[in-house]
């Protein structure tokens, strides 16, 4: 049963629905072992933005304040998309490669651990 | 002259007597949420009475303890009690507490008045309807304890407004929200047993100690006058329990499934608390862990054994909870420290004392995954970079809680769960809030997760700034960012005369 509830086949108004996002798409991005930033970030992104457009313009800003930030390899990152190893194409849009409405995608840096090596 | 009635007679006329036979309408049309939760209940006569008092007899004792209290409100501000408090850091907790925990005694308030309509059995009706009323006075009581701390502190003036609004207090309310929402034979066992009998003692001893401890003789007197019907709320939530598992056997696997479900909501929101505790307190009462141990791992254990004679086995996750005692504060403090800019009290790195006492209280965690959190935002502080997290964080769709809670197995690794639901991906920060989700998802695709409400416009603006102005009313400057510099932290400095 999806859910228990006095009305029969009651269902619940999916709030954040891709519709209410204005033509965006919201994407969860978190940087793993790298606990300065206490969680993922929220970002809504345009669905066709390429990943390398991603990289340029949204990882300074979601990202940036963090020591290591300057130092990251892009070539050498792994990543996750939804759980799930993913290469990116930084020529294709992110919908494209997979990229859908709350999609969470992680980058590990090895060569990175962290402030004080700390995963922090 | 009328003959006065004794005392049993009395009882008898202001509780069972107060119930009617329906001999012209349906009884299941009078009482229509009491079955559709799948419990049954054979004889509600069975019912025992948790506690034995009449209104009149409640008027009289609630209005005895009113007069003491408020002569003790009056005291405490003709004597400028705020300028006694340990220091101005502190008052940071009873921010917390108004606008995080007073609403919820509101909350407790109107659903138990839903529930004591919703019930058959009168004895049941008029338990949960003076629970009600003690609900409302407590809200009361402590909002005009507060309202002395709010005319010199700032972060207090809209506490109903940012209950309903802003990030961190969706959490409390969205439990509370959880709870009302569902049948009354649930919202008995999520708040009745579970918050008011099993966790009770994890969310108020915290507090009116931590005032104690202060110098807070406000918050620790409605403590002291709440006492007496808390009480009385911990016997009917035991009375709830066994009277559903001795009415039909068929109730053991719902109760049980609801247990399980309110332990670890429950749990959630008491990592507001865990943060007050061993962050938020100038002294100190004990740590989180310390008070997990003792006032669950102890009392509650006891409890389960109790229970077990109806089936009843210890709530899943709890081992989950064990290992996440050395970790919830110092991650749940992290995020705050992360979001001060977006919360209406302040934040601080803990000082050089401070450090060494968590160190000693968790001697196999903090210093190798906490301390060097705060060394780093000290450099950065240092450097005049005060860290305040860029951009919003991701919540968890059942507890609301940014996602900042992390593998036991790998703690600097943040825990990850997911569901797919109808084509659309929900993301929950433990196993216990993605068991939640799976259980009823539809009723919580329509979370109102305050970060994807700011996205969608929802909040009344585009940018994060004009959300915590005009959506939150924070006081921009003066509720929200760091501590040191604060304008409270520079007020309690001119009145105690240090530079």
């Amino acid at each position: 049963m999806p859910v228990h509830a006095m009305t029969p086949d009651y269902h619940g108004d999916v709030k954040d629905a891709r519709e209410n996002y204005h033509g965006n798409i919201m994407v969860f991005i978190g940087w793993d072992h790298h606990l300065l930033f206490c969680a993922s970030k929220a970002i809504p992104l345009p669905p066709d933005m390429t990943f390398g457009q991603l990289i340029e313009q949204v990882m300074p800003d979601a990202f940036g304040q963090h020591p290591e930030f300057k130092k990251i390899n892009w070539e050498t990152a792994n990543w996750l998309l939804d759980g799930q190893a993913f290469s990116p194409d930084l020529s294709k849009g992110l919908e494209e490669q997979g990229v859908g409405h709350k999609s969470l995608i992680r980058f590990a840096t090895p060569e990175l651990m962290g402030y004080a090596n700390a995963g922090i | 002259m009328a003959t006065k009635l004794n005392i049993k007679d009395k009882y008898r006329l202001l509780t069972r007597d107060l119930d009617w036979d329906f001999d012209y309408q349906d009884r299941k049309e009078a009482f229509p949420q009491e079955d559709f939760e799948g419990i049954k209940i054979t004889d509600w006569s069975k019912w025992e009475d948790p506690f034995r008092l009449t209104m009149d007899a409640y008027w009289k004792y609630q209005a005895e303890k009113e007069k003491k209290l408020y002569a003790i409100f009056d005291a405490f501000s003709q004597n400028n009690g705020h300028v006694n408090v340990t220091d101005a850091r502190y008052v940071n907790a009873i921010k917390l507490f108004l606008t995080g925990v007073s609403p919820l005694e509101y909350q407790a308030h109107q659903g138990f008045a839903a529930v004591g309509r919703q019930f058959s059995g009168v004895g049941a009706r008029v338990a949960c309807q003076m629970q009600s009323l003690d609900e409302l006075r407590h809200v009361q009581t402590q909002v005009h304890a507060m309202s002395h701390y709010n005319k010199f502190f700032d972060g207090f003036h809209e506490f109903p407004h940012m209950h309903d609004r802003v990030w961190y207090l969706s959490v409390p309310k969205s439990f509370f929200d959880d709870a009302r929402s569902a049948g009354p034979f649930e919202f008995m066992i999520a708040i009745g047993f579970s918050f008011e009998y099993v966790l009770t003692n994890l969310l108020f001893v915290p507090f009116m100690s931590g005032a104690a401890y202060n110098g807070d003789m406000a918050t620790v007197t409605f403590g002291f006058s709440a006492q007496s019907d808390e009480a009385r709320h911990m016997t009917l939530g035991l009375e709830v329990i066994k009277f559903l598992l001795e009415q039909h056997e068929d109730n053991l696997p719902i109760v049980q499934k609801w247990i399980n479900k309110w332990l670890w909501r429950g749990y959630r929101v008491l990592a507001l608390v865990a943060m007050m505790m061993d962050y938020m307190l100038p002294n100190k009462v004990m740590s989180w862990k310390e008070a997990w141990e003792v006032y669950f791992e102890d009392a509650a254990g006891s409890l389960f054994k109790d229970l077990a004679r109806y089936g009843i086995v210890m709530p899943d996750y709890v081992e989950t909870i064990a290992k996440e005692k050395e970790h919830l504060s110092h991650q749940a403090w992290w995020i705050f420290y992360n979001f001060t800019h977006a919360s209406a009290f302040h934040t601080w790195i803990p000082s050089a004392k401070e450090l060494d006492w968590l160190s000693e209280k968790y001697p196999s965690t903090f210093d190798q995954y906490y301390r060097p959190r705060f060394e780093l935002a000290a450099e950065m502080e240092k450097a005049g970079e005060r860290f305040y997290c860029s951009g919003l964080p991701q919540l968890c769709q059942v507890c609301q809680i940014p996602m900042g809670f992390t593998e036991m197995d790998n703690p600097t690794l943040i825990s990850y769960r997911d569901s797919v639901y109808k084509d659309d991906r929900y993301h929950f920060c433990s196993d216990g809030c993605k068991t939640i989700f799976d259980d009823e998802p539809e009723k919580y695709v329509h979370s109102w997760l305050p970060v994807q409400q700011i996205f969608q416009g929802n909040c009344g603006g585009a940018d994060v700034e004009t959300v915590l102005k005009d959506y939150y009313r924070i006081n921009m400057g003066a509720d929200n960012m760091e501590y040191a510099g604060s304008p409270d932290d520079l007020r309690w400095k001119a009145w105690k005369g240090v530079a």
